[in-house]
């Protein structure tokens, strides 16, 4: 069984290797919609201070979502989709393999990108830090809920705009939670609050949304 | 034994089949026909367990195939309309991907092993996007050259595109799951030769205008292919 997740987690990190392209655009995405903010709202440093990590989680969501496109639409374009759901292995377990993959080309690199963005933003050591904590322990939740999202308009017409639609509004606690955790840490109160919370929800949705997934992958290939 | 029950498959208003009844047992063929819009391909993937019958039921070993999905899964080789092979892997990391997944003997060997029977050995490091179709095909035929066969094979078109060596290669495959006990259900446009004995399931173009519950029992006629 853990072989199978093994097999797909392995087989989509070649993937993402062989279509580096669309990794690193997901990654320019992040930081161009980053840089925009500053660029609009002006250099003042209390300002940005006060907006950065709002920003930063704003554009890490759209970013995880803008990436979702490929998670299933090629796998269920060229039948290897449904040659996985055929194989005999519990879907949930493949389903697990795709979301992790998918979560190291996007949530890590992202992670790994807000820290040079901190420094941006003009957000102090521990700020910065907790920040980084916050992505590490929230993307993961991300691409969980929007996979789900994804495998729910898989082949549909206008899938890209609808997935946003049933994604963005299901996400509001994790940026509500990443954002409160480094506007803690800056007015000097613990953040391990809202990075517990975060990381339950992390974990929440990796108990339920490998299921759901498994499920609407199947409903989709009808 | 793979036996479908009562089927039956409406897709969008029209009805295709209904009160199909079909038995599978070791060592048979079953090559459906019909003309385009007869529903092969429905009843093909409604095997498969891809498309739940809008009713009735199928059966492997006499277990109902909703309720035993992995089981059916582990059973089964698959070969539809699409490959079902990633263009940006070689064809030896497709064949080595699906034994991994399928958990199965994934070694280089027998991967490279499997490739050699469909004739693509000297291609086995190739990206499957520099691969003319029916190198693809070929590929997604290696998977039922690995050392374990599955015992069920569902092969939708499986003759599409292949050349004529490729398609006598085919012919053997069946030929030798046949021989060694398994099933094949297949569809085919052209008029293959299929084994002696293979049966035949000629599915009725669907009942013009309004699609009433026209019983297409008669369209279990089987013969002699």
């Amino acid at each position: 069984m853990s072989s199978a997740l093994f097999a797909v987690l392995r087989r989509d990190l070649l993937l993402a290797l062989r279509q580096r392209g669309d990794v690193v655009n997901v990654l320019i995405f992040f930081v161009v919609v980053v840089t925009m903010v500053p660029l609009g709202v002006g250099p003042e440093l209390n300002v940005l201070r006060t907006i950065g990590a709002g920003t930063v989680w704003v554009a890490a969501l759209l970013a995880s979502i803008v990436s979702l496109a490929r998670l299933f639409a090629q796998d269920h374009a060229d039948g290897a989709l449904e040659q996985m759901l055929l194989s005999g292995q519990p879907p949930s377990i493949i389903v697990v393999g795709k979301v992790l993959a998918h979560w190291l080309v996007t949530g890590a690199p992202i992670t790994l990108a807000a820290i040079p963005i901190a420094v941006m933003f003009d957000l102090h050591f521990e700020p910065g830090c907790t920040l980084i904590a916050a992505l590490a322990l929230g993307t993961p939740a991300l691409s969980l809920i929007g996979a789900v999202g994804a495998a729910l308009t898989l082949g549909l017409r206008g899938g890209g705009v609808l997935v946003t639609l049933l994604v963005l509004p299901l996400t509001v606690p994790i940026l509500i939670f990443g954002a409160s955790a480094v506007d803690a840490t800056a007015g000097g109160l613990s953040p391990a609050p809202n990075l517990l919370l975060l990381a339950g929800l992390s974990l929440g949705s990796a108990a339920l949304a490998p299921w759901a997934i498994a499920t609407a992958l199947r409903i989709s290939l009808e | 034994m793979l036996a479908g029950i009562d089927l039956a498959c409406t897709r969008g208003e029209r009805s295709l089949f209904s009160g199909l009844q079909l038995a599978l047992g070791p060592g048979q063929c079953l090559h459906v026909a019909g003309n385009n819009g007869a529903g092969k391909t429905s009843l093909l993937r409604i095997l498969a367990g891809l498309l739940a019958p809008t009713q009735g039921r199928i059966e492997w070993q006499g277990a109902d195939i909703a309720r035993t999905r992995e089981e059916y899964g582990a059973d089964l080789a698959f070969v539809g309309h699409l490959n079902g092979i990633k263009d940006d892997l070689d064809a030896l990391e497709n064949v080595r991907f699906e034994a991994a997944l399928r958990g199965l003997d994934a070694s280089a060997d027998a991967a490279f092993a499997a490739l050699e029977r469909v004739g693509l050995a000297d291609h086995a490091d190739v990206l499957v996007r520099h691969l003319s179709q029916g190198q693809k095909r070929r590929v997604a035929l290696a998977r039922l050259c690995g050392p374990a066969p599955a015992p069920l094979w569902i092969l939708d078109e499986p003759f599409n595109a292949l050349d004529a060596g490729a398609v006598g290669m085919l012919y053997g495959l069946i030929d030798r799951q046949l021989a060694a006990g398994g099933m094949v259900v297949l569809t085919a446009h052209q008029s293959v030769q299929l084994p002696a004995g293979a049966r035949r399931l000629e599915l009725a173009p669907p009942p013009a205008g309004d699609a009433s519950d026209a019983p297409t029992d008669e369209a279990l006629a089987e013969d002699q292919a």
